[in-house]
């Protein structure tokens, strides 16, 4: 990588703080509680917009994995969900009513509150839909990692979406607050992602899963990236690019071991798919807030209507991250 | 008390606490050293916790950096005091603050006493140790360290570097050869007092100062000049990884530590609670007093050494992306590949699998779909067939279809029809076997209705593309199994090059072919070569054959075929 690619990757990662910085102003605090931070906790970023249903089981969820903080930006809901979360005693949360896509799909938004209260701490930036596993999960607490993380001087870890689907119509079993969504939408494809390398900004590009398989089959180069690195200790200088599929400076995008060996690595189980998602998909659908003119969600109400069983005789069951380990989805590295 | 212990704290204080009054607990005194970078007010409230015990001392504080001196002082020191006050100590036993004593301290005790002359330290020559990291053994001991390796590891290099290159050395102290070792150590007080009380003490003192990673050599080293018996291991489990930093033992190692029969182990994590409870406020007797026993430990934490630096052949996920020429296996195990073969023999798939029984496809890269076993639209790992989703990374398609297979072994047929961009990855890759009969595309034509006009273009179009993959074949960087017969000389003796090849598939082992595929029926196509040269196209690829007759005996006889292997 010569001296004047690395100057405009420099470039590109002060327009993107520039950019959060502008956008700063679009965020509201509704209920600031980040004073009571503490200089070692591990904070969760999310941005939601009507998530209401999900959120008391996605905030159980990292509490019991041992997050300290909360700091959620809510994009214009109406479902009550602001309430709800302004209520908790460990949620900070900020509301806008502006473009979703025009913060570079809320990214902007997560990258001005990373930089404000995310440095030098241990940041998952994850969606209300997506929860983070990682090898040992069962028996030791998120800081167990990321302390071994700071012994071994790694800044990122890697976390693949796997796209977690029930078996038969996705709006056959009504998902309830409160409810692990993993006992309806508990399969998932176990070997059909394809990976290549983005030479650009050094990260991976994996796709794959059930929406490539099912909804992008003829145009396998638009289906959705699966490459995420959430877990990040945070320094005010990072910023994400694009989603949390890579971050600048660069480095912190080499999260894979290009020699062989594997470096340890966790999942994202994405229960996007509930009985709630035909709804969400339309609602995208009129928004227009999404990705790439939201042709995903295109591509999706379209598959939707024609087959909503995303399961097929190959699907797994998820038991455990053993099971993912073993499968070769996630890596325990030299992690034991 | 026989025993005494120095312990080396800087974090973890609380952790520091319990174990310190563990030992104390037992009857052992404690000398303590905080390194000097704690803050004063956390290190006044870390003596003030233990200012109840009469037998924990505090010694004079050093800056212990990682690497440098300050450990090795720190120690000196701490031992000294300890030596000092109690003279009853018979055996100093150097820990630190993330040490957990996993037996009984009496059973540790006992054991000491049963070998009271005994110096137990890690302690081996520079050329025979494999552990060290970064490839800096010997030159430890004649290099010159100005520049910090975690805090400034360019300078470190480039000053390594330059110092070879001018051949600069440094000159190792008569009277020593450099050992080295796990720092932890549990020494006798004799060679104890000798080291510290040694007449040349100072010489060596000055010299280990500027060796790397002193606190791993200078003990190590000296130890070996004055004691009369040593066991060259660490009472302390330690294991460390591939960078040389020590593996941390959590709540679910329990188990493991337990069966371990250690004395000490560490590194241990401040927050797993319930080896802190059950080591320190349970602690079980080995039944029978068992000499320590790591090796469950040992292979666990190698498994994951060898997880880290070699990983899992053939796999390619989101932590493992190996260049090319580091895969390490660039599929996950073996499997066939079969050129032509289809072409000739009649349903040869099935006859196939019925000889092997092994799973095997038609064409997996053919332009309209993969043509899984059994007309299957989606295999395992729930791999589709579309053709988009595997051209659009057709290597990631094949190495997903062996890794999801594992253990099962796969066939597929290959052609110049299919598509072509797997070829080359194929090719290099030591799993495949790859079996040509070259030509033998032209028997589907022979056999088409098409206008002659029509077949000899696409007779062209296939001989061209067929001619590629046969160049790629033959570089000089191919690895896979690759065995190429003219369609001419295969149908000679069919039989024999079949046999080898089911026997090197080798499933349904010493297996006698009790059938003979089924081939075409070759009766005018030699004819049909001659027209194709008559039209000016040059079919080469399948060897010759005369215009008349035709191909004798195009179906093999019922003769028993040539048997290979018993």
């Amino acid at each position: 990588m010569g001296a004047w690619q690395s100057y405009r990757l420099r470039l590109q990662r002060r327009r993107w703080r520039l950019r959060a910085f502008r956008k700063r102003r679009e965020l509201k605090p509704v209920a600031n509680r980040t004073d009571a931070i503490r200089a070692s906790d591990l904070l969760v970023f999310c941005t939601q917009r009507n998530e209401g249903v999900r959120l008391p089981y996605f905030l159980k969820y990292y509490r019991d994995m041992g997050v300290n903080h909360f700091l959620f930006v809510d994009n214009d809901s109406t479902d009550g969900s602001l309430d709800y979360l302004a209520r908790q005693p460990d949620v900070s949360v900020w509301s806008t009513r502006a473009s979703y896509k025009r913060a570079r799909f809320g990214m902007d938004w997560i990258n001005w509150l990373l930089r404000q209260h995310g440095h030098g701490h241990w940041t998952l930036t994850v969606d209300p839909d997506e929860f983070f596993l990682y090898p040992f999960c069962d028996t030791r607490p998120l800081r167990a990692l990321t302390d071994w993380l700071d012994a071994s001087s790694i800044k990122s870890f890697s976390a693949m979406l796997l796209d977690m689907y029930p078996k038969g119509r996705i709006d056959a079993q009504p998902y309830e607050a409160g409810q692990d969504p993993l006992q309806i939408a508990s399969w998932f494809d176990a070997g059909n992602y394809t990976t290549r390398r983005n030479r650009r900004f050094g990260n991976l590009w994996i796709q794959g899963g059930p929406r490539a398989r099912m909804f992008f089959a003829d145009q396998p180069e638009r289906a959705p990236a699966l490459n995420k690195i959430p877990l990040v200790k945070w320094d005010r200088r990072y910023a994400f690019v694009s989603s949390t599929h890579m971050l600048l400076p660069r480095g912190l995008n080499l999260v894979y071991d290009e020699w062989g060996g594997e470096k340890a690595s966790g999942l994202l189980l994405h229960t996007k798919f509930l009985d709630t998602f035909g709804t969400k998909a339309e609602e995208e659908l009129q928004r227009r807030q999404h990705y790439a003119g939201s042709k995903e969600y295109l591509a999706y109400a379209e598959g939707i209507r024609e087959n909503p069983d995303l399961w097929c005789r190959f699907s797994e069951t998820y038991i455990n991250w053993r099971q993912l380990e073993i499968l070769g989805l996630m890596s325990k590295g030299n992690w034991a | 008390m026989s025993l005494g212990i120095v312990m080396l704290v800087h974090t973890a204080f609380g952790r520091a606490e319990q174990v310190a009054r563990h030992w104390s607990r037992a009857g052992c005194p404690v000398v303590i050293h905080v390194d000097r970078s704690v803050a004063p007010r956390v290190y006044r409230a870390f003596v003030e916790s233990l200012s109840d015990l009469p037998d924990v001392h505090f010694s004079r504080r050093h800056r212990c950096q990682w690497g440098t001196w300050g450990l090795v002082a720190a120690s000196q020191d701490a031992a000294e005091l300890l030596l000092d006050r109690y003279p009853g100590v018979r055996h100093v036993y150097l820990a630190s603050g993330a040490c957990l004593p996993l037996r009984p301290v009496d059973e540790l005790i006992a054991y000491l006493d049963a070998r009271p002359q005994t110096d137990f330290i890690e302690s081996a020559t520079t050329a025979d140790v494999p552990w060290t990291v970064g490839g800096l053994d010997r030159e430890r001991f004649t290099l010159f360290f100005p520049f910090s390796w975690r805090g400034n590891r360019y300078l470190f290099d480039r000053f390594v570097e330059v110092q070879r290159r001018l051949g600069l050395a440094r000159r190792i102290p008569r009277g020593i050869v450099p050992h080295m070792g796990s720092q932890w150590w549990c020494l006798t007080r004799k060679t104890l007092e000798a080291i510290l009380h040694a007449p040349d003490r100072r010489r060596f003192d000055r010299y280990f100062r500027r060796v790397w990673i002193p606190d791993e050599s200078y003990f190590q080293t000296l130890a070996r000049l004055h004691s009369e018996h040593i066991e060259s291991r660490s009472l302390t489990l330690s294991k460390f990884d591939f960078q040389g930093k020590p593996h941390i033992f959590y709540d679910d190692h329990l188990q493991l530590l337990r069966r371990s029969d250690c004395f000490v182990a560490r590194k241990i994590w401040p927050h797993a609670d319930r080896l802190y409870d059950a080591f320190l406020n349970h602690p079980e007797g080995a039944a029978n007093r068992q000499e320590p026993n790591p090796g469950k430990i040992d292979r666990i934490f190698a498994k994951a050494v060898d997880r880290r630096t070699r990983g899992r052949a053939g796999l390619y996920m989101q932590s493992r992306y190996p260049n090319q020429g580091w895969e390490n296996g660039v599929t996950a195990g073996k499997y066939s590949v079969f050129c032509g073969f289809s072409d000739l023999f009649r349903e040869f798939e099935d006859w196939l699998a019925r000889a092997t029984g092994a799973q095997v496809h038609g064409h997996l890269y053919a332009p309209e779909r993969a043509e899984f076993a059994g007309g299957q639209r989606i295999v395992n790992g729930a791999l589709s067939d579309t053709a988009g989703l595997r051209d659009a990374n057709p290597k990631a398609f094949l190495t997903n279809l062996v890794w999801n297979t594992r253990g099962e072994r796969q066939c597929f047929q290959h052609g110049p029809r299919d598509a072509q961009a797997i070829n080359w990855h194929i090719t290099r890759d030591p799993n495949a076997q790859i079996s040509v009969i070259t030509g033998a595309w032209a028997v589907p034509l022979f056999k088409s209705d098409e206008s002659f006009a029509v077949l000899r273009r696409e007779a062209a179009a296939l001989q061209k593309i067929e001619r590629r993959m046969l160049d790629e074949l033959h570089s000089p960087e191919a690895k896979a199994r690759i065995r190429i017969w003219s369609m001419a000389e295969f149908i000679e003796a069919p039989m024999e090059p079949l046999q080898v090849l089911i026997d090197e598939i080798g499933q349904a082992s010493g297996r006698r072919l009790a059938e003979a595929p089924v081939m075409e029926d070759l009766t005018g196509f030699g004819q049909f070569l001659q027209n194709l040269k008559n039209q000016g196209m040059h079919p080469y690829l399948m060897g010759d054959f005369p215009v008349e007759p035709a191909p004798r005996d195009a179906r093999p006889r019922a003769r028993k075929p040539y048997i290979v292997n018993q």
